[in-house]
Parts: C-alpha cells; structure tokens; sequence
C-alpha cells in the first residue's frame, strides 16, 4: 500500500492557535528547543546501547529485530529509568542552581569577599 | 563483563518514577513502535516527570522570595487576581524557563507521537476500517459541523485537535493521543490510559450499591472511549453509548473497544449541547470525564439541561474534572492550575474552573439536596504504574486525580 501522509512533514506540524513564547529572546527560546530535541535523541541513543549492552549480556544475538522486541526487566527498567532521571538532573544542573540561590538569599561574590579578605 | 556505569550504581539509591513504556497494554489496533520511538517516550514521561518535581518547585520559591514581595513593594498591595499573579510571574525567570520547557516538552511529544502514527497511517487506518466495517456500532454524520468549541484552536497543542482528518477514514489523532499520553501522565493512568475510568466505575459501585443496576449509559465527549471503556466493562448487562464530535476518535474508539472485547459501546458522531436524538429520560447514567473544560460558557449549561432531560427519574449525572477555583485555593495555585488554559491551548479550563457547578446544576434543573460531590484518583497495576493516590507531587492540573461533581435526578 502506498503510504498517503508524508510523516516526516507532517510530525512536527504546529498546532493552531497563536504560540506563547517564554523566555525574553524567543531566538534563545528557538536554540533552547533544538537542544531540547537533541538531549532527547542522546537519551534515546544511550537506551538504545544499554540494550545493546544487556542484551550481548543475555548471549542473545544483536539485531534490529532483537533490539526492537526488547523489554527489560522491572529491575533493568528501574536502572535504565535511574540513569534517565540522572542524566536530565546533570542537563538541568543550572536551573537546580537557580532554585538553591533563591533559597540562600542576597550570597556574597568573590569579589566581594576578596575585599574583605584584603582588608588590612 | 566491563565495569559499566550501572555496575558501578550505588545500590541505596531507590528508583521513585515511570515505569518503562514497555508496560503500556498494546490492543488490537495500537500503533507499533520500534525501539528508539519507545526510548523517546521514555525521555518525554521522565522530563514532565523532571519538570514537575524537580523544577516546578522552584516556580514557587521565586513567588514567594521575589515575584510576590516585589509587586507589593512596587503596587503597595496584595493581589488581587489570579490573573494577575500569572502576568507577574510571566517577568520571572524562573516562570518562563520552567514554562519554555514545558510547552517544549509538551511539542516534543505531540511530535514524538505523530511521527509513530503517521508512518503507519495506512496500516493503521486499514486495521480500523476492517474492525469497523458495516457495524451498526458506529454512527457517524459526514455532514457535521465541528462546533467552534472544537474548532478554534488545537486543544492541548494536539495539532489537527480531536477532529482532523487527514486522510478519509484517519485514526492517526486518535492513536497519537492514546500512544503518547503515557508520556505526558508518566503512566499514571495505568496500562490502557483508563485508570480514571476505573475509579469512577468503582466510586459509583461503593456509593450507589448493587442496587444501581443502570441499563443505558452515555458518556458525553468520550473521545477515543479511554474513560468509558472500563464503566462498559464494569456493567457489562449495560448498553453503553458514547458521544463525540470527533469522527476520527469515534472510529478508533469502537476498533478499540472490540479489540479489547469490549462489546457494549456504540459511538455516535453529535454535538453533546443537543443531544434530541435521545429521548427524555432514556438513560439511568450520564458521565464526563475530564471532559467540561473542552466545552465554552455558552455550551455548558445546555450539556447540563441535556443531561437533565435525558436522565430517568432516580438516574445519576457525574461529571469529572480537576478542582475548582474555589475561594479558599491560594491565588498563586490558581495561576498555576490556568498554565494550561493560557499556554497549553485550553482556553475554556481557565473560565471553566471559576464556574459555580453546584449552582449551575441547580439552574439546570437538579434539587439543591440531589447534588452529589466526591473525589477519584486513577486506579492503576500499583506493582507497575505510579499510584496518583499515593503521590504527593503537585502537576497543577495534570495530576491523575479528580473531582467529582453530579446529581440524582430525583422521580
């Protein structure tokens, strides 16, 4: 059967109403949703070398077909489910930062504090 | 064997968060999905997962440490609106990083979905015409007009919304819809998505008793019948018919509902504001679920004189939606819980949820001491999916727990 919707066009299609935009560049809002779908396609690079991995591991044969049917175990899964929520900890590191600057209030600088240090 | 990564984990660290996607029920006409297409949802669940948790949170600190004290220093006053909470936190960098992932995220996946559904559109589209064919089962209007409730804008940013058709006979919405809301509810909804059908099913078994027997059941803006599927499962003897604007979702939906060996739903294309298809008092249970915010002001309380004239006498109205916006919910919580309505393409929820239901319902006809209020959270294979019951995160609006709102349609 001929294939009568061309998905790769049609994918990511917008949808209708008028888009907000967030962050005070929108171009800085453009780069931030590539790199958006980019740490989501490494995430989806390094699932699929952890099947690899546990599956070489099982002495099953790597195959496309293999890697396809894979399903791990509840324990394999809660691993694999552990470094996913680790590595977007280690992506978004810079907005736990902001949360712990709120938290510790008016912070002194280096600079300030290099004052200090060299007053006499 | 290499030292990897995962050998080198300390063991203490307990995993708290979604199941893989692999666990999701596959019923007769679910999309397949290769490997890298499930990782992606993977991704998706634990980002909202992420964002919810880890970051959200912060929204708040930044309220309370600077959003708020700065608008009181600078308008020597207290807030007065919801809406304007929102526009302060709009100028907040936490707010806006926080919202660019989200709507991010929420693109991500609808993208991540249509990619899976659209490259096996003929397949799939194929599969449910089989299911479908000649079944008197599904009803559909070719000449029905969408109403501008649907129309307007693509509800949560779903481009082609519940109606769109891209080919004739397309399901491709439909099973976007149901492929990926694992992603944005991190499984909470349970193996087929009817975690809160579920619930409702056995609320209205512990409430009403066995001596509610309800011999006709339609549920109003059922989409592709997640919802209604386990109440038709659950009263089996029941005739069940579901309503919905969507003829792409009303296909799916009975293609579904056989391939799960659900046989008690009928689906039929109408607009739920006039339902004069049905005559009076011809059904002993009418239910929506997460279903009114979809509407508008102006619709809502026809659905709602429908629904009276459609009951028998003694026959129960139940409808399921988040909270409302009620005088004792902290300002900042509402601006929170209006998210989607302003930046996720709900535009009724905010509206919606400011409404007074128990009043609206009276006015629809129901006696003030019929009114019936509850609560329900996703009941779901707790030894694989996240219990919302027992999570104390806070989605503002996304969380697979509900309350209810009804009536008894008194003889």
């Amino acid at each position: 059967m001929t294939q009568t919707i061309d998905p790769i066009a049609l994918a990511g299609s917008k949808s209708k109403g008028k888009r907000p935009w967030f962050l005070e560049n929108p171009d800085i809002e453009r780069v931030m949703n590539i790199n958006l779908a980019l740490i989501q396609e490494v995430a989806v690079m390094h699932e699929r070398m952890d099947t690899i991995e546990r599956l070489l591991e099982r002495g099953e044969t790597v195959s496309k077909a293999s890697i396809d049917a894979f399903t791990p175990t509840k324990e394999e899964a809660d691993e694999r489910g552990l470094w996913m929520q680790e590595y977007i900890a280690r992506l978004f590191r810079i907005i736990q930062q902001d949360r712990e600057a709120i938290a510790r209030g008016k912070e002194a600088s280096s600079e300030d504090v290099a004052e200090e240090f060299a007053a006499t | 064997m290499a030292d990897t990564e995962r050998d080198r984990r300390p063991d203490a660290i307990e995993y708290d968060g979604p199941p893989d996607y692999r666990v999701v029920g596959r019923h007769g006409v679910y999309p397949e999905t290769n490997h890298d297409e499930v990782a992606r949802f993977n991704f998706l669940a634990q980002m909202n997962r992420h964002l919810s948790t880890k970051i959200m949170p912060g929204v708040g600190e930044a309220f309370e440490a600077r959003v708020e004290p700065g608008f009181n220093k600078t308008q020597k006053r207290d807030f007065k609106s919801r809406h304007e909470v929102r526009k302060a936190l709009l100028k907040d960098p936490m707010f806006q990083w926080w919202s660019a992932l989200r709507r991010a995220t929420m693109e991500t996946r609808q993208q991540a979905g249509r990619w899976v559904t659209l490259r096996q559109a003929d397949d799939l589209n194929a599969k449910v015409a089989e299911l479908t064919k000649n079944d008197d089962r599904l009803v559909l209007n070719p000449k029905f007009k969408q109403p501008r409730s649907t129309e307007a804008i693509d509800h949560h940013c779903m481009p082609g919304s519940y109606h769109t058709e891209l080919v004739p006979g397309d399901v491709t919405g439909p099973a976007n819809y149901d492929a990926g809301i694992f992603a944005t509810t991190g499984g909470m909804l349970g193996r087929y998505n009817d975690g809160g059908g579920v619930a409702v099913a056995e609320w209205v078994k512990k409430t009403f008793g066995d001596e509610f027997k309800p011999k006709r059941i339609l549920d109003i803006g059922a989409g592709l019948g997640h919802n209604v599927l386990p109440i038709a499962a659950a009263f089996p003897d029941a005739e069940v018919i579901a309503v919905d604007a969507g003829a792409p979702m009303l296909r799916y939906g009975l293609a579904r509902a056989k391939s799960m060996g659900i046989e008690n739903v009928t689906f039929i294309q109408d607009d739920v504001s006039d339902l004069s298809r049905f005559e009076d008092e011809s059904f002993d249970w009418v239910q929506s679920t997460m279903f009114l915010h979809e509407t508008s002001y102006k619709t809502m309380p026809m659905i709602f004189a429908e629904t009276q004239r459609l009951l028998k006498p003694g026959g129960i109205v139940l409808h399921v939606e988040q909270p409302q916006y009620a005088e004792n919910m902290p300002l900042f919580e509402q601006a929170m819980r209006d998210w989607d309505a302003f930046y996720n393409n709900e535009p009724f929820w905010t509206k919606m949820h400011e409404v007074d239901l128990d009043a609206w319902m009276k006015k629809a006809g129901f006696g003030d001491n019929h009114l019936i209020h509850g609560g329900v959270a996703a009941i779901v294979d707790k030894d694989v999916f996240p219990d919302a019951a027992d999570d104390d995160s806070e989605d503002f609006g996304r969380k697979a727990a509900w309350h209810v709102i009804g009536a008894k349609k008194v003889a």
